[in-house]
């Protein structure tokens, strides 16, 4: 599939990011030759192949369910761009 | 020889004779920092009252006998790694004033032994680059021609060994950012096997292919260096719990019968022919210490490339919602929380990480997610199993590291997809999951260091420490050094 601009504009809102105009054209153009190299892929019949996620094949890693010290609230909001008292501030969110 | 110039075991020799102080070797560190950084670039951090306390308390350490191989050995670390108290950016804008609450293990580890910080290395932007031109503090330049890129993404972490501004350093590798920079500066580079060191507080870009590990003069630092940073972590659970080697111990048994596979999809026209000459001259070394040589094939290689760039890119976008300006990170203001998000992420990212998010944010979408993302992770079975089939005939496999030397600043950045071609050699071994090390095997006309590589069987890095270091005492490229 040809990656227009509008293609851009789309998939930019779904990744919550926010293009100049030229960006926009600019990745249409540089997304399209990616993915028209991607395509090669299909090249390949993969029915019946499992799907890899990770190389190391691994089973869930439990531990001991205890209590242990945390990292703190004072550490743990240090870099928080607003705070007030023991919350991360953000824009209103319900109107 | 001066301080500057020394291995981890030659200056531990020092320290430990009490020849030479931590302090001393850290200040000649510092001062060679000072000197020949406005050339070469190599942080974004430079640490020097860290440096110099670790320094000292490193001297205590040792007068009262306690001398670790790292204790009191001055290091650098790519900007990746969380330091608790010290600024890390990742190379990026939107954490230009992040200061992390707690420290990565595998750095953890290496201040257990009383290593000494000297600052924090320049790298591309979230690690998303091959020639460390995506940093948003500048770009790092080769020591061996400034006019050259370091390679990418660990290119500070490179750069500054071979510019001697630090002993050795640590990077990390996700589809070659450690070998790759390694191989343009000259210097040793190994990506261990996943799961072999810990990536807790390592800044995630693709989590299915990330890994730490160091970068050095000679094989024997990166021995001491992974036997350092290795082992289980009950903070990442992908790190395996298998028990470390004594790697040093690895090294002296020498290659005699040692099977080494030519994969013959590495050796393709169109290679750099001084890569060609190098890795001629390197089968024959090879051939003259007792290894044997098996041609074989991994029929996949041809689509590494490709099924890298929607896992990562996927992976990458993923992990990278994080930054939204909420809890860490810049914040732009805006009316409302969406308009939050979405100028503080236009505003903190660069282009490149931009471009990798919308690829992987695409590939992940409803409609495309079977045929993009789904058909990429299928085919990394295919190449896996290339991997696995290949290493029934044999212990090691040798290949360049990239196909060729290091190319010219602003080469390649108007053209994502040839730059992302720079990493063909390197990225099979990250989706299959298994261990391999650059390391030096010559220099171009130019007067470019070009590496080879030599891959391991998954948790079979002490055969690659090995098989490098009967190189290493075969040839002298690894005592050069970068005219800087």
């Amino acid at each position: 599939m040809k990656i227009t601009v509008a293609v851009v504009e789309h998939v930019a809102r779904l990744a919550r990011l926010e293009l100049t105009p030229e960006e926009k054209e600019l990745f249409a153009g540089q997304m399209d030759a990616i993915l028209g190299y991607v395509e090669k892929l299909k090249e390949l019949d993969t029915d019946g192949i499992i799907p890899t996620s990770h190389a190391v094949p691994m089973e869930n890693a439990f531990r001991e369910d205890a209590v242990r010290p945390s990292i703190g609230l004072d550490k743990a909001l240090a870099n928080a761009p607003a705070r007030s008292g023991s919350f991360f501030v953000v824009p209103k969110v319900i109107e | 020889m001066t301080i500057i110039d020394m291995t981890i075991h030659e200056l531990h020799t020092e320290l430990k004779e009490k020849r030479i102080s931590s302090v001393e070797a850290t200040t000649a560190m510092l001062e060679r920092i000072t000197a020949v950084e406005p050339q070469v670039g190599s942080f974004i951090t430079v640490t020097p009252d860290q440096a110099l306390a670790d320094a000292t308390a490193a001297d205590r350490r040792i007068a009262a006998g306690d001398c670790r191989p790292l204790t009191g050995i001055p290091l650098a670390i790519k900007d990746i790694f969380l330091t608790e108290g010290i600024r890390t950016t990742c190379g990026s804008r939107i954490l230009e004033n992040f200061i992390p609450p707690y420290s990565a293990t595998s750095w953890e580890k290496l201040r257990d032994q009383g290593a000494v910080l000297l600052g924090k290395l320049n790298q591309d932007e979230f690690a998303m680059g091959s020639s460390n031109e995506s940093s948003a503090y500048g770009n790092t330049r080769n020591p061996w021609d400034t006019s050259c890129i370091p390679g990418g993404s660990s290119g500070g972490s490179a750069a500054a060994v071979a510019a001697r501004q630090a002993i050795a350093t640590l990077g990390t590798d996700t589809g070659g950012s450690i070998r790759q920079p390694a191989s343009h500066c000259g210097c040793v580079g190994l990506k261990p096997t996943y799961g072999r060191v810990s990536r807790y507080g390592v800044i995630a870009y693709a989590s299915s292919l990330d890994q730490v590990g160091p970068l050095t003069r000679d094989v024997t630092d990166c021995a001491l260096m992974l036997g350092a940073i290795a082992g289980h972590d009950n903070k990442d659970s992908t790190s395996v719990d298998t028990p470390v080697p004594e790697y040093s111990a690895a090294l002296t048994q020498g290659v005699k019968g040692l099977k080494i596979g030519l994969p013959k999809e590495y050796f393709i026209e169109g290679l750099d022919p001084d890569v060609q000459k190098a890795m001629d001259a390197a089968i024959d070394t090879y051939r003259r210490l007792g290894a044997e040589f098996v041609e074989i094939s991994l029929p996949n290689t041809d689509y590494a490339v490709a099924t890298y760039y929607l896992i990562a890119t996927a992976e990458a976008s993923s992990n990278l919602a994080r930054y939204d300006g909420v809890r860490f990170g810049h914040r732009a203001e805006a009316d409302g929380l969406l308009g939050m998000y979405t100028r503080s992420r236009s505003e903190g990212f660069g282009s490149e990480v931009k471009r990798r998010i919308m690829l992987g944010t695409y590939a992940l979408s409803s409609g495309y997610y079977d045929a993009y993302y789904v058909k990429a992770q299928k085919v990394r079975t295919l190449i896996m199993n290339d991997f696995v089939r290949a290493f029934a005939d044999v212990d090691v496999m040798l290949t360049p590291v990239a196909p060729t030397p290091a190319f010219k600043i602003s080469e390649k950045i108007n053209d994502p997809l040839q730059m992302y071609l720079s990493d063909i050699f390197t990225i099979p071994v990250n989706l299959a999951g298994t261990c391999a090390m650059s390391l030096p095997a010559g220099f171009s006309a130019a007067g470019l260091p070009v590496g080879l590589q030599l891959i391991g069987k998954p948790f079979g890095e002490e055969t690659i420490l090995r098989a490098g270091y009967a190189f290493e005492q075969a040839t002298e490229w690894h005592t050069r050094n970068a005219p800087l």
